[in-house]
């Protein structure tokens, strides 16, 4: 048996031992190293050559991953390490760092208990830093602190220990600072990371060496000594000394919760059903003999095995043959194969139980956020929120027109693969919407639907996705009437304050208003929404509510789905662009209903609320949001008038700006809009000197003089006459 | 000066015989001759055989074009427009906003009355409409939609002692007639939802199927025993009755079918 099948045995034998287990993500900024790290990891515990670790990346299997040095998909990855004598079978999640692919750092977040955040040593905490620090606290995921790339402060920049001694002291106090800002309640002060306790590790992921202050004292190694060895240009003696996987590997056991101790917090966090009882209980406990409850975090087309579904269990045990129901679908699905994976290999085991992570195939209906369950009944795990929305579209076309159902299966596939691409297909036109979360992102899904899965396609130039809203609250309740003129529904509509908007949108209000009506109206009346309003909320839509604020009205109750439906409509396409609206409080004020439920049916009723609420919002200043950017970019003194006018040509504010030795480091924002391009255009203005990154910041309102503009541009484009419609025309 | 006007007109229960004079007269004189089968539809007849009787072409209306009347209200400045509608024109429709909008725009309507299922079903049963409370009508469930509100007429109507007309969802377009046994079924379920003890297998209640036919189909019986007959051909009718007058009582048993048995546990004391 050669070693990595060893090892796949010894991690099946550890399967269900629960303290023995810890499920870990590797999250940090783009390029610090993650990828060179986790598969640094599994060489060291022989699931594959040393010699190919850190250069063959297995974890970026993917080959526009290994093309373009990036990783796009988070990858997972199983092994054993040994600490104290006992062997610990370790489930790891490399992630990828672009903020492009944000969305499966925090989909992989609900995954895992821990979470190994790295930080380069030469350019510290960077603003992808942060995020992924709030990802993994806001799922109660215990992050330990990883600083990489040390050998370059050694050899690159020359620092004396001194220097370093300061320098790791102030990534390690930014990074507590982030901690403290958005730990929970109950972890405050419990979960920063300290160098005395071993929370904190140094060291270079490409060298394979690591050190920690509990390795210090076991060895006797000091920082003086590594010094030497880098400056020796010997890396490979410190390897030998403190192997990497060895000295992380042991801050993993040793700091961050096994499964058991972890799901008694995370549960009530993540799951809002009856914890005292059946799946509820068993997932506290993180039983295996309870029912089967599986979070589904991604799903991968592999090109033998068709979809496989990866993703957490936290309770009961799945294997071959089982009958299981993917909640919210009709009808149950047989697993076929159960996995444990190492990068792109699937590893098959008879079963995975309570603790693990598990890579399934068979469960057809499942899509990245699933909960799969062996009770059709189950009550499904909280949706995972990523922090922002694709803001790039695409018109996706194939270039021969019998290619066209073939596309539509493509792109069906790929968003299933990736949940931050939105499919709209447009049947009768044969044009296809594809959104995404930046032009790396499309470009790269362009490439898949051409290179991998063969399909000749034309797209179009990018353009943003853009979002509405109003600026006041409506001066009159505007009334729409259904078609049979016997029903009216009368609206009001006002910009929801700041505070609301951020609790949707961090996932703090249940969306399921039926089962958590008072607890809905407790936390919104907390936000300071007026008690009526509040108690009245019966719907969510993304960043919208709709509250019913009517009093005592015969047979409202019955048409409150249909509204809900014409609200969904509405938010989805709202009446100045057609773009998705947000930031809306739609108050149903009164209604005129027919005496018999024939005449304010869904035919009735629908069309009623829709032109309502479009109403509502025409008349109350609407505006068009645009999707902003925040800008940073490092730059050399001499190259600053380059880079500032690249960023002035592109409605960017300079927000901060700091010189650091010879660089400066400009924090910009600029509208993703005009952002388009700039990868290539700094490029060339700068010779490539010029360092920088961007991150997505949620959307603000397009300046007045490009209002209408855009929403003309915006109108035509979608094949609609280029004004909005007047109040008038929702009067009906 | 306008020469247009809108005459609303009643075609009666279930076929082309139940065209009145008046009514035939008064269509001939238009010139021109709509028609809504939607509301209620005359199962005995065809849209052939009414032209045929009226000597004119019919242009048929969906619920989309009756509702958006425009084209209607155009026509009827200028010309004499018969709308014509099955039952009584307006009993259980919505088509008072057509004849509204037509007054607001000067043009004269009348309405041609004929017989409706809301007099009709009451008269076959031998009930008396004195007893009647609020009519109801019974919906097809639709995706987000299942309302229960006719169970609680029916609720408000017992408790007062009254009798419940339920009306049976009709969507022409889809050729879909509700019968009585999905309604019973529907009451049933309703009952699931609401529990309020109002409606169960062994309630009582009268079909009627066909009315204004040669041969309208009677009978009342509880929901158990009506659950397994067939009643035929649309369209079909419930009646759920309140406190029955002796009068009543002797009419279900000898014209609707209802078990003497039955009739014995209803009689009060
Ligand atoms: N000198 C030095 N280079 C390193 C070290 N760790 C990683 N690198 C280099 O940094 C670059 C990025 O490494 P990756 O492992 O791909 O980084 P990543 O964080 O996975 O990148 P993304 O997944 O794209 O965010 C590669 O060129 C590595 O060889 C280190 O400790 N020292
Ligand atoms: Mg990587």
């Amino acid at each position: 048996m050669g070693r990595k099948e060893d090892n796949v045995k010894r991690a099946r034998d550890i399967m269900n031992k629960l303290d023995y287990i810890r499920n870990i993500d590797i999250a940090a900024h783009i390029d610090h190293g993650k990828t060179t790290f986790s598969d640094n990891l599994l060489a060291g515990c022989g699931m594959m050559s040393e010699e190919l670790a850190g250069k063959q990346l297995v974890l970026d299997y993917d080959e526009q991953e290994q093309a373009r040095g990036i990783t796009i998909n988070a990858a997972c990855a199983s092994m054993v390490h040994s600490f104290r004598e006992k062997e610990y079978l370790i489930n790891l999640i490399d992630t990828p760092g672009h903020v492009d692919f944000g969305g499966d750092v925090t989909r992989a977040m609900r995954a895992v208990d821990g979470c190994i955040v790295l930080v380069c040593a030469v350019e510290g905490p960077m603003p992808q830093t942060e995020t992924v620090v709030r990802q993994a606290l806001r799922e109660k995921v215990k992050p330990v602190l990883f600083i990489n790339k040390v050998d370059r402060l050694i050899n690159e920049l020359r620092l004396t220990p001194p220097e370093m001694q300061q320098r790791f002291i102030k990534i390690i106090s930014k990074f507590n600072e982030l901690v403290d800002k958005m730990v929970p309640e109950e972890f405050k002060g419990k979960w920063n990371v300290k160098v005395e306790d071993g929370s904190v590790a140094f060291g270079s992921a490409f060298n394979n060496w690591a050190i920690s202050a509990p390795y210090m004292k076991k060895t006797g190694i000091s920082f003086k000594d590594i010094y030497d060895y880098c400056s020796k240009n010997d890396q490979k003696s410190i390897a030998k000394k403190l192997p990497i996987h060895e000295v992380v590997l042991d801050m993993v056991v040793d700091h961050l919760p096994s499964p058991k101790v972890a799901q008694k917090y995370r549960i009530p966090h993540i799951w809002r059903g009856d914890l005292e009882h059946t799946v509820g209980k068993s997932m506290m406990e993180c039983r295996e003999d309870g029912p089967l409850a599986l979070m589904v975090t991604k799903i991968i087309i592999d090109p033998h095995a068709g979809e496989v579904a990866i993703g957490r269990m936290y309770s009961g045990k799945v294997e071959r043959g089982q009958d299981v129901y993917v909640i919210g679908m009709p009808n149950a699905n047989r697993i076929q194969q159960t996995n444990l994976m190492v990068g792109a290999d699937k590893i098959p085991v008879d079963y995975v139980t309570a603790g693990n992570i598990a890579a399934v195939t068979g469960i057809r209906d499942a899509i990245a956020g699933s909960t799969v369950s062996s009770d059709p009944e189950m009550e499904p795990f909280e949706r995972i929120v990523h922090i922002s929305d694709p803001v790039v579209t695409v018109a996706v076309e194939a270039k021969n027109t019998k290619d066209l159902p073939k596309l539509i299966e493509v792109l069906r596939l790929i968003s299933k693969a990736d949940p931050s691409i939105q499919i709209e297909i447009d049947q009768q036109t044969g044009e296809n919407l594809m959104s995404g979360m930046g032009e790396l992102h499309l470009e790269i899904t362009e490439y898949r639907i051409r290179n991998e899965h063969k399909v000749d396609i034309v797209t179009s130039e990018p353009i943003v996705v853009y979002r509405e809203c109003v600026t006041k609250k409506s001066p009159y309740k505007f009334e729409g009437k259904s078609p049979n003129k016997h029903n009216r529904f009368y609206i009001e509509v006002e910009p929801l304050p700041e505070n609301v908007i951020k609790a949707l949108y961090n996932n703090e209000i249940p969306q399921n208003v039926k089962k958590y009506k008072k607890e809905v109206a407790k936390i919104l009346q907390d936000l300071g929404m007026d008690k009526d309003a509040a108690k009245g909320v019966f719907a969510f839509n993304k960043l919208n509510i709709i509250a019913d604020v009517t009093k005592g009205i015969q047979h409202l109750f019955e048409t409150r789905e249909l509204i809900k439906e014409a609200f969904d409509e509405v938010m989805k396409s709202g009446p100045i662009a057609s773009e998705p609206c947000q930031g809306l409080l739609i108050s149903l004020v009164d209604a005129k209903l027919h005496e018999d439920a024939i005449h304010r049916g869904p035919a009735q009723v629908i069309p009623a609320a829709r032109n309502a609420i479009y109403g509502a919002i025409i008349i109350s200043d609407p505006v068009l949001l645009e999707p902003m950017q925040k800008v940073f970019i490092s730059t050399p003194q001499d190259l600053m008038g380059d880079a500032s006018r690249e960023l002035n040509q592109r409605r960017a504010i300079v927000r901060d700006m700091q010189v650091e030795g010879d660089l400066v480091n400009i924090d910009a924002k600029a509208p993703v809009a005009d952002m388009f391009g700039f990868a290539s255009a700094i490029r060339s203005a700068t010779g490539g000197r010029v360092l920088w990154n961007t991150e997505n910041m949620g959307f603000e309102p397009l300046p007045r003089s490009l209002q209408d503009k855009i929403i003309k541009l915006i109108r035509e484009r979608k094949g609609l006459k280029p004004e909005p419609y007047p109040p008038e025309y929702y009067m009906g | 000066m306008q020469k247009g006007q809108l005459i609303f007109i009643g075609l009666g229960l279930y076929d082309e015989t139940d065209l009145s004079v008046k009514a035939i007269q008064e269509i001939k004189t238009c010139d021109f001759v709509y028609a809504e089968f939607y509301t209620s539809s005359l199962m005995g007849t065809t849209k052939d055989r009414i032209e045929h009787i009226i000597g004119k072409p019919i242009q048929l209306l969906s619920r989309e074009e009756t509702e958006n009347n425009e084209n209607i209200l155009k026509r009827a400045e200028n010309e004499a427009v018969a709308f014509l509608v099955g039952g009584d024109p307006m009993t259980a429709t919505t088509h008072l906003d057509l004849r509204l909008s037509a007054i607001k725009r000067g043009i004269p309507t009348r309405i041609i009355h004929s017989s409706s299922i809301v007099t009709a079903v009451p008269g076959l049963l031998g009930l008396q409409n004195y007893k009647f409370g609020r009519t109801t009508t019974l919906a097809y469930p639709e995706k987000n939609y299942f309302p229960v509100s006719p169970y609680h007429i029916i609720k408000e109507n017992k408790e007062r002692g009254l009798h419940t007309l339920v009306l049976l969802d009709i969507q022409a377009e889809k050729k879909r007639y509700m019968t009585a046994n999905e309604g019973l079924q529907l009451l049933l379920q309703m009952e699931q939802k609401v529990e309020e003890k109002i409606i169960n297998d062994t309630t009582v209640a009268c079909v009627v199927a066909r009315a204004g036919s040669k041969n309208p189909f009677l009978r009342a019986d509880t929901i158990k025993s009506l659950q397994s007959i067939d009643f035929g051909p649309p369209l079909h009718t419930i009646v759920i009755p309140g406190n029955l007058h002796f009068m009543e009582l002797e009419a279900l048993v000898t014209i609707a079918g209802l078990p003497n048995k039955i009739a014995e546990t209803m009689q009060k004391p």
